[in-house]
């Protein structure tokens, strides 16, 4: 039988998080039902995924012509479940916007430039120790609609399966030193401290000489749980 | 010499006293080049559907196809719905996924090569619609009706919310254990019901016929 997966932590955000707009009408108002851990939780599609989705594209610097505009970036780091084991053969999506921060999106309003070279789309798998690495470049900051002034900061999407259905993940990263995670309601849904779970570091052993800044940044799943659901008792 | 670097102002991902889950965050509004894959809500076909290509330039449409499926056993299905707000306004930028057991109600071994894998995603449309092409599910376990699992992404989502669609005529529903753990005024917003040719299964996020999400 495949044993359950851990619950949520303290970390994770609540769904309505008023600050940020449109939580308000898009969030529920009856209590989650808590169910146990069934075969449709527990089990995922794993190792099928370069057959769903198709093989890694790790390096979005190089999907065109040229060069894209921007600082060249590497962000590497571990996929680990909340026991510190890595998360192997596991599959990272990665977007994200351009260096001017816009998004190559035609509902993006946003009046900066696009970048043909661009698209800030990905995908990397982790190797047997949990390991990922991708090229990009680093993001622009953008305006958006939520409140007078209100900028997103710069910010990378990372979506993981996971072994199971409930491990799944979508995440933002975001870069250190940045002024505008202080004042992000999208961060700001995640209570401090646990929000700094989402700011990667800058390293300078993970950087190369003359070509890219390189940044960390681990995911971490749910992981597994002995404890059995309560009512497993009467199965 | 790095050693000599003053430490982070504050605490980051690498500080071990912060270890934990990863805090979800939203997929926001502009997903849609980076997410659906062509032809990610066909679970049996070729077809390309799920993703919205309109929304971005065909030359960054850099998500390839998947490899050909092959023959799938079972009844073909159509699962379509809305995903509405609170106000009952359509949610245009919702993507939704989906796993499933086969025909057999097997999870699919991930490690074979060909055939039907039970994994989706689709994007819903500018009238909040979402489709999928897939087949019938059986029966799980032995205990728990045909089911699939569902999971709501979206701009103002920040984290996934999870639900169940059961199909209408099903006997098995009656003693799914799942199903019994919510309140029965309440159960049929997890039943999809035959509407023509597809299976509706409207998602509403918040009010009256607000969907029974899960605590997993």
């Amino acid at each position: 039988m495949n044993p359950n997966f851990k619950r949520e932590d303290a970390g994770q955000p609540p769904s309505l998080h008023a600050p940020y707009a449109s939580t308000v009408p898009r969030s529920p108002r009856q209590p989650l039902v808590r169910i146990p851990h069934t075969l449709t939780e527990t089990t995922g599609p794993s190792n099928a995924w370069p057959r769903l989705m198709g093989g890694a594209m790790a390096d979005l610097t190089t999907q065109h012509k040229a060069m894209p505009q921007g600082q060249r970036i590497i962000v590497s780091g571990r996929v680990l479940d909340e026991d510190g084991r890595p998360v192997p053969n596991t599959v990272m999506e990665i977007w994200q916007a351009n260096a001017a921060g816009r998004y190559i999106h035609k509902k993006d309003q946003w009046d900066a430039p696009l970048d043909p070279n661009f698209t800030g789309a990905g995908r990397v798998i982790t190797d047997d120790e949990g390991r990922y690495q991708f090229v990009s470049i680093r993001p622009g900051a953008y305006p958006w609609g939520n409140h007078h002034n209100a900028w997103r900061p710069a910010h990378i999407h990372l979506s993981l399966l996971g072994p199971a259905f409930a491990t799944r993940l979508v995440t933002q990263m975001y870069f250190p030193d940045d002024p505008l995670i202080e004042i992000d309601p999208i961060a700001n849904a995640v209570p401090l401290p646990y929000r700094q779970r989402l700011v990667s570091r800058f390293d300078i052993e993970t950087t190369k000489p003359n070509w890219a800044l390189g940044y960390l940044f681990d995911v971490v799943l749910r992981g597994r749980d002995q404890t059995p659901f309560e009512d497993d008792h009467h199965a | 010499m790095h050693d000599q670097v003053n430490p982070a102002p504050r605490l980051d991902n690498q500080d071990p006293v912060l270890f934990g889950q990863t805090p979800s965050q939203t997929v926001g509004p502009f997903f849609h080049y980076g997410l659906p894959w062509k032809g990610c809500a066909d679970l049996i076909g070729d077809s390309e559907i799920g993703a919205r290509p309109e929304l971005f330039p065909a030359e960054h449409y850099v998500l390839a196809s998947p490899t050909a499926k092959g023959e799938v056993a079972g009844e073909p299905i159509v699962i379509e719905g809305a995903v509405l707000d609170a106000d009952g306004k359509a949610v245009s930028d919702a993507m939704i996924e989906i796993w499933q057991a086969d025909a057999a109600g097997r999870y699919v071994d991930g490690s074979s090569h060909s055939g039907f894998i039970g994994w989706g995603r689709a994007s819903t449309g500018e009238d909040g619609v979402y489709r999928f092409v897939t087949i019938r599910p059986g029966r799980v376990d032995d205990q728990q009706a045909p089911h699939i699992a569902i999971g709501v992404f979206g701009r103002g989502v920040i984290k996934r919310l999870a639900t169940r669609l059961y199909f209408e005529d099903d006997a098995a529903n009656a003693a799914d254990p799942i199903l019994a753990l919510v309140p029965a005024e309440r159960r049929q917003t997890l039943i999809a019901r035959k509407v023509g040719q597809a299976w509706r299964f409207d998602i509403v996020l918040q009010g009256d016929r607000e969907t029974v999400f899960f605590d997993i």
